[in-house]
């Protein structure tokens, strides 16, 4: 039995310990915010903070995540109003929507690390999340907006 | 245009099996896509788009799918501004698949794609504002008893001009809903464009909440009670078999049930948009069927498109082109022209195999345990996904409901309903409902994909440095081929799509021929299709023309479109030019909304300037989806090799438009679209099977190689008339753009995309 806690609740897992953490919080939690793009680590859109920093649940397996705690999208701030958030509904930056909770997940950890990245900080930090409707001009510009706010 | 269908309050009510207060689709989705309208008190429904109910809130229906482009905001703010419904007060609802109801045009079926909601659905969602303006002016005046040419509606209420006095929206309900509105020539006047408060203002996405804080439903999202999650193996060559299969390790993996061969599709059915078989692994959750499905043995028979090899493949497409056949437009006397030209030039351009990774890969949910069988899916075409899935479980489409959810990106894939009726077969299979899931290794190596394709150009130059023929032949896989897998040409609305329409205008003599090649794989619609090798290919080629003459990029372009108002492409022995399915009366081929994005976009980019070495500005601009767009591409090559894209200007005429933020958001996100084909897509086959499987072989534009600074340029000179597609036509124009830039740079032509690491070798 793994023992975790999920935005804030204590939780407690009996299934594979290498279920990866994205299954789980989908498909055990019902937490749907964190979502599969590529389930290697190549898109992002699973980002989640686990222990404060990100990490693709898609590879991350719950077994990692044992007695340590675990933020998703849904639990980033509990009316939704976390900067990173504001920034990216005043930068409109959404279209599908499919890459933005990662987005917004990664850009909250890279924001907590380094409260004023450059726009080479931003891309790199940014990198690893893909974005296909291609919101990336309005995410550079998001990060940067909730920059000021951090 | 069909009628707007008055619908009485209490059909409306029998419609949603409620009695009472008036409930709109009770859904089992979450909260973003059917904000549930628990409806206060009395409702007026005076059409199948609008909805009041007794506190004031505004139902709004949304009958296309929403897959990034902006569909929810854009059609519902042409209701709430002819209605003059307050846009903070107003709820999106999401139809499910019912052309009766939900396709007031009666033009698609609510199949979103082909750029057309906007176009289409504009004048329609102007009606339904205006009657429901209507209905709620009149239930005014008559509970006031004045004549109706004294109120109006304004902001949510409606006004007594003689006294001031005013009702709420939400007051004036239940009186509302007793009144029909008229047709015909008494039918509801429309607001004049000078009047309207949200057409052509920019607004912010309406979903934009719920994604930003992880509660808007998307396909994988929804989840129904006694649902099984299922994965399906697939043959890794089109149309190969299940010859037998071994699930007995796959079944023992913790928490998978059950395993259910989905049949191969019938050798005399073509691929269309059905399940082509394979082997499904059913569970609980999405790793144990995952995990399951490594574990199956399989032995495949894969059938003839084994023969499928790019590295044969390829070639045959470059032989057709060159070879031509068939003849698709024919202007003066091209081979005589040729013959008098003091220079003729030529070139080869070829484009490979694209696939769409909308970053949602496929997925559905349909219950076929129960009558009406459901289906809840990421679907463009909720109706062909009803149709083909009825046929799949050979049943009656009037007995297939399909709701839609939010798309994860589309692109063309979700326009096909081949997962959908995988989820429904197992789900009538095992008795419960089903959540089919895709992989992205499953995305990418059984998709439709776009259409690799090899141009032949020829031109011919007089002794000004005129361009006196163009010959242009190109060759590609149909799609056709998913209804007739032994054609080998293309058709209609291929050639359509940006070739035969090739708008060069001033050039006197034009001949235009495709090919003839085998179909070997599926081949499908992808963000603006065939236009992007079409623009990539007589773009490039102008340039090289231009060079050829010793001329200006530029003025050599604006001289080949020229500045006519019509081209009439009947006079070039052109068949039934399909004008992507619209009139030419209403929206005819105009050379010279063409020139004039040009011009804007060249005066925007600063195009003419001198550029510092290895900079370079390029041109390109291109008609589609009724569409004018220009781009203009600043790229830098650096020494060794690497490319960089500090600005991108884009100029768009696209009519008249509703939501200029939402444009400016497509072409943004068509220039990075654009930059992926440009520079990464490549699909190809060894032995009939794709090679590529993921992002990591599959690369895609990232935020470290996209351009990031895009300037939208809103060409208004033609706002007067119809509205034009806007979520495509951005794309075909970046590729030649780009490729144009890199020659200003370094004096290379890329003949061939993606450009990947052509520079390195410079
Ligand atoms: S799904 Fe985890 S990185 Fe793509
Ligand atoms: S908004 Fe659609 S993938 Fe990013």
């Amino acid at each position: 039995m793994i023992a975790l806690k999920v935005n804030g609740i204590s939780r407690q897992f009996n299934g594979d310990p290498k279920m990866p953490l994205l299954w789980y919080l989908r498909d055990e939690l019902g937490l749907t915010g964190s979502k599969f793009g590529c389930g290697e680590a190549l898109c992002g859109t699973c980002t989640v903070h686990l222990g404060g920093e990100a990490v693709r649940s898609c590879v991350t397996s719950v077994a990692d995540a044992a007695g340590r705690e675990v933020t998703t999208i849904e639990g980033l701030d509990s009316d939704g109003n976390h900067p990173v958030q504001r920034a990216w509904r005043a930068e409109n930056v959404p279209q599908c929507g499919y890459c933005q909770a990662g987005q917004i997940m990664q850009a909250a950890a890279l924001l907590q690390a380094n409260p004023d990245p450059s726009d080479e900080e931003i891309i790199e930090g940014m990198e690893g999340n893909i974005c296909r409707c291609g919101t990336y001009q309005r995410i550079h510009a998001a990060v940067r907006t909730a920059a000021k706010e951090v | 245009m069909a009628q707007i269908i008055n619908v009485s309050r209490r059909d409306m009510l029998k419609a949603a099996g409620a009695s009472g207060a008036l409930v709109l689709g009770a859904h089992l989705a979450p909260r973003a896509m059917f904000g549930e309208a628990q409806a206060a008190g009395a409702s007026a429904a005076p059409n199948f788009f609008v909805s009041i109910d007794g506190s004031g809130a505004v139902t709004l229906t949304c009958s296309r799918s929403e897959m990034g482009q902006g569909v929810r905001t854009g059609m519902p703010m042409i209701i709430a501004d002819e209605m003059e419904a307050d846009w903070n007060r107003v709820k999106i609802w999401q139809a499910p698949g019912d052309p009766a109801k939900y396709d007031p045009p009666g033009k698609d079926a609510q199949n979103t794609d082909g750029s057309r909601s906007t176009r289409h659905g504009f004048d329609a969602m102007r009606e339904m504002g205006a009657s429901a303006r209507y209905v709620l002016e009149q239930a005014a005046a008559k509970k006031w008893g004045v004549g109706a040419a004294e109120v109006y509606a304004k902001d949510h209420r409606v006004y007594h001009s003689g006294s001031g006095k005013s009702l709420g929206f939400g007051q004036l309900a239940g009186a509302a809903a007793d009144i029909k509105v008229p047709t015909g020539d008494a039918k509801p006047k429309l607001k004049h464009p000078s009047e309207w408060k949200y057409i052509g203002k920019d607004m912010p996405v309406v979903d934009n909440f719920d994604i930003t804080t992880g509660g808007a439903s998307f396909g994988a999202d929804v989840s129904i009670p006694g649902m099984k999650i299922a994965v399906v193996a697939r043959s890794p060559v089109y149309r190969g078999k299940v010859k037998s299969f071994d699930a007995t390790e796959a079944l023992k993996v913790q928490g998978v049930e059950q395993v259910v061969e989905i049949p191969a599709l019938a050798d005399d059915k073509g691929a269309e948009f059905r399940a082509l078989g394979g082997v499904a692994v059913v569970g609980s959750n999405t790793w144990s069927v995952m995990q399951g499905r490594e574990k199956l043995k399989i032995d495949w028979d894969l059938g003839p498109h084994v023969a499928h090899d790019s590295s044969t493949y390829d070639d045959a497409l470059r032989a057709s082109a060159k070879k031509g056949g068939l003849k698709i437009r024919d202007r003066g006397d091209v081979d005589l022209a040729m013959k008098a030209a003091s220079k003729v030039v030529e070139a080869e351009y070829f484009v490979p195999y694209f696939i769409h990774t909308p970053m949602e890969p496929p997925v559905a949910v349909v219950d076929a345990s129960r009558t009406p069988v459901k289906v809840i899916a990421a679907t463009q075409s909720p109706n062909q996904a009803r149709h083909y899935v009825a046929e799949a479980l050979g049943m009656d489409k009037k007995d297939v409901e399909c709701e839609v959810t939010l798309l994860g990106g589309g692109f063309g894939r979700k326009s096909k309903a081949d997962f959908i009726c995988e989820a429904a077969i197992v789900s009538k299979e095992i008795g419960a409902p089903v959540r089919m899931q895709w992989t992205r290794e499953d995305e990418i190596r059984n998709g439709f994909y776009h259409a690799a394709c090899a141009q032949h150009l020829s031109a011919g130059l007089d002794a000004d440095g005129k361009v006196t023929a163009w010959k242009q032949s190109g060759a590609w896989p149909s799609i056709v081929g998913l209804w007739n897998p032994v054609a080998k040409n293309g058709f209609g609305i291929e050639f359509g799509l940006g070739l035969v329409d090739l708008p060069y205008n001033s050039v006197p003599n034009i001949r235009i021929e495709n090919g003839a090649e085998d179909i070997m794989i599926r081949v499908g619609w992808y963000r603006s299709v065939n236009n992007i090798q079409h623009a990539y290919a007589m773009n490039c080629f102008a340039n090289e023309l231009a060079t050829a003459a010793g001329r200006d990029p530029l003025e050599m372009l604006l001289e080949l479109i020229g500045d006519a108002d019509n081209m009439d492409l009947a006079k070039d022995g052109v068949e039934k030019y399909w004008n992507y399915g619209d009139s030419i009366a209403d929206w005819p081929i105009m050379p010279n909304r063409l020139s004039n994005a040009l011009r804007a976009v060249a005066e925007k980019s600063g195009y003419g300037k001198a550029m510092p070495k290895g900079h370079g500005l390029g041109l390109a601009c291109h008609r589609s989806f009724q569409s004018y767009v220009a781009t203009a591409v600043h790229a830098v090559v650096h020494d060794d090799g690497s490319l960089h894209i500090p600005r991108v200007d884009v100029a768009i005429d696209c009519g008249r438009y509703v939501n200029p933020e939402g444009i400016r958001k497509q072409i943004e996100g068509a220039v990075i679209y654009g930059n992926t084909v440009a520079r990464h897509g490549k699909i190809t086959t060894t032995k009939g099977a794709v090679d590529q499987s993921n992002f990591d072989d599959y690369p895609v534009t990232r935020i470290s190689d996209a351009p990031l600074d895009v300037q939208v340029h809103i060409v208004e000179d033609f706002l007067h008339l119809r509205p034009c597609g806007v979520g495509e036509p951005g794309v075909p124009p970046f590729a030649p753009a780009l490729v144009n830039a890199i020659f200003d740079a370094t004096g290379k032509r890329i003949y061939q995309l993606p450009v990947g690491d052509q520079l390195k070798k410079i």
